[in-house]
């Protein structure tokens, strides 16, 4: 096995070169089966963090993994970036968090990668003083017989499971440290 | 109550803290601990590490069907001229004119074929194009600094560029990072994910950045210094660096093949 090349922070100024329109709309706006899933990423603190980016990859509505280009197609034309298409289902979205230290994430609810499973968004979290990315779930609902989940205790379980808001709408804050820090996944 | 800044700490405290955490490293990998493949979360040299990393253990994630999967890229994602940053815009950048090239391979060496690469990286004067970088160097309206390829058929990336400057932050007092270029990248699982930073050879900020040393394995600092090659210099128009890139974390391929 070759040794991998570590990782190093994504920095402050990622802003301008990582981040693209629509990034965060992984369906076109006012879908009907959209569903808006946001929240905050804070520091050890409790302080919100302004210059974090979030990586979202997640299963299509039937469960299907193989994903599409085109999240972040580009104008030949002008250079500038011309949006998703709306047709088929990229799985990939990122955002950058806004000076609130919040994000948004409008989407598709993911359908069950195996038979039986629990569907959840994956999410890789990269910020300015993160040295090395984080990876956590984003869980909808729980549910009975996830191997993650069911491997927690009810309080660090709780980190990844979103509430429900009005309208569709989910709540996911991501706690970096702290009494409510968020499991974060090893893949090994 | 009124608060004044911190006075910003010298160098030396910084050095400080930094020999002491790489002798504790050497120390427990002397003593059996494996090798530190990657920077630790937890560097407090690094101030804004402090409070932004986990304390509890990450938690192993079995059945991981959708991160052994990743996010797919194509043609419609870049264009021709996205690789050339000295091409977006009217009249030509300031500074070194490079050529970046490498290969992006998975720990089984195998390339990494058709994915995306980005980069991000300050002028030759050491500014980024972000409002939130307000040192005094100029900007240079011909160079923006951002750009991105898919990888070929044998994982290979290429870029041209200018050669970045290095540039002060406010870690500590009279901090400069050592001239890199910001990378991203995807593998075939989103589990290989890696955003890094690509340095050039015998920099002599390498001893002083917090950041760099995060990385408490020498060898495994190493990996992220390119090599000067002067076969990929052009006669009268840029010099050539040489960076190969492995993608760590299972992916489905791997646990397929691997068994
Ligand atoms: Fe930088």
């Amino acid at each position: 096995m070759r040794p991998p090349t570590p990782s190093q922070t994504v920095g402050p100024f990622f802003g301008y070169a990582l981040p693209f329109p629509g990034g965060g709309d992984l369906v076109p706006p006012g879908h009907p089966r959209a569903i808006t899933v946001h929240g905050a990423v804070l520091d050890g603190a409790g302080q919100p963090i302004p210059d974090a980016l979030l990586e979202f990859w997640q299963a299509d509505p039937a469960g299907g993994l193989a994903g599409a280009p085109g999240s972040m197609r580009r104008d030949p034309v002008t250079g500038s970036f011309a949006g998703r298409s709306g047709v088929g289902f990229t799985g990939f979205g990122r955002v950058a968090t806004d000076a609130d230290g919040h994000w948004t994430l409008r989407t598709l609810p993911p359908g069950p990668a195996a038979p039986g499973a629990l569907p959840y968004i994956s999410v890789c979290v990269f910020a300015r003083g993160l040295l090395h990315h984080l990876y956590t779930r984003v869980y909808l609902e729980d549910g009975a017989g996830d191997p993650l989940l069911d491997s927690l205790d009810p309080d660090r379980r709780a980190t990844l499971i979103a509430r429900p808001e009005q309208d569709g709408a989910y709540r996911f804050d991501i706690h970096l440290q702290g009494s409510e820090e968020t499991v974060f996944l090893d893949f090994g | 109550m009124s608060t004044n800044p911190p006075t910003p700490e010298p160098q030396a405290v910084i050095d400080a803290e930094m020999a002491r955490v790489q002798a504790e490293a050497e120390k427990a990998h002397a003593d059996g601990a494996p090798e530190e493949l990657q920077p630790r979360r937890d560097y407090p040299p690094y101030r804004s590490s402090v409070l932004r990393h986990p304390k509890r253990p990450l938690v192993a994630a079995p059945e991981a069907f959708t991160e052994l999967r990743g996010p797919v890229f194509g043609v419609t994602d870049v264009t021709e001229l996205d690789s050339d940053l000295t091409r977006q815009h009217h009249g030509e950048p300031l500074g070194e004119r490079i050529v970046v090239t490498g290969r992006v391979l998975d720990r089984d060496g195998r390339p990494v074929r058709g994915q995306l690469v980005e980069i991000w990286q300050a002028n030759a004067s050491g500014r980024y194009a972000h409002k939130g970088d307000q040192h005094p160097a100029p900007l240079d309206p011909n160079f923006t600094g951002a750009g991105r390829c898919l990888t070929d058929d044998e994982g290979r990336y290429t870029f041209t560029s200018i050669k970045p400057g290095a540039y002060p932050w406010r870690n500590h007092l009279n901090a400069w990072r050592p001239a890199h270029i910001h990378f991203s990248l995807f593998g075939t699982a989103f589990t290989q994910r890696l955003v890094t930073q690509m340095y050039f050879p015998n920099d002599p900020l390498f001893p002083y950045d917090p950041i760099f040393n995060s990385i408490t394995d020498e060898r495994a600092r190493q990996r992220l210094i390119s090599t000067y090659d002067h076969d990929l210099s052009s006669p009268e128009w840029s010099l050539g660096y040489r960076w190969d890139i492995v993608l760590d974390g299972p992916s489905a391929t791997w646990m397929e093949e691997g068994r």
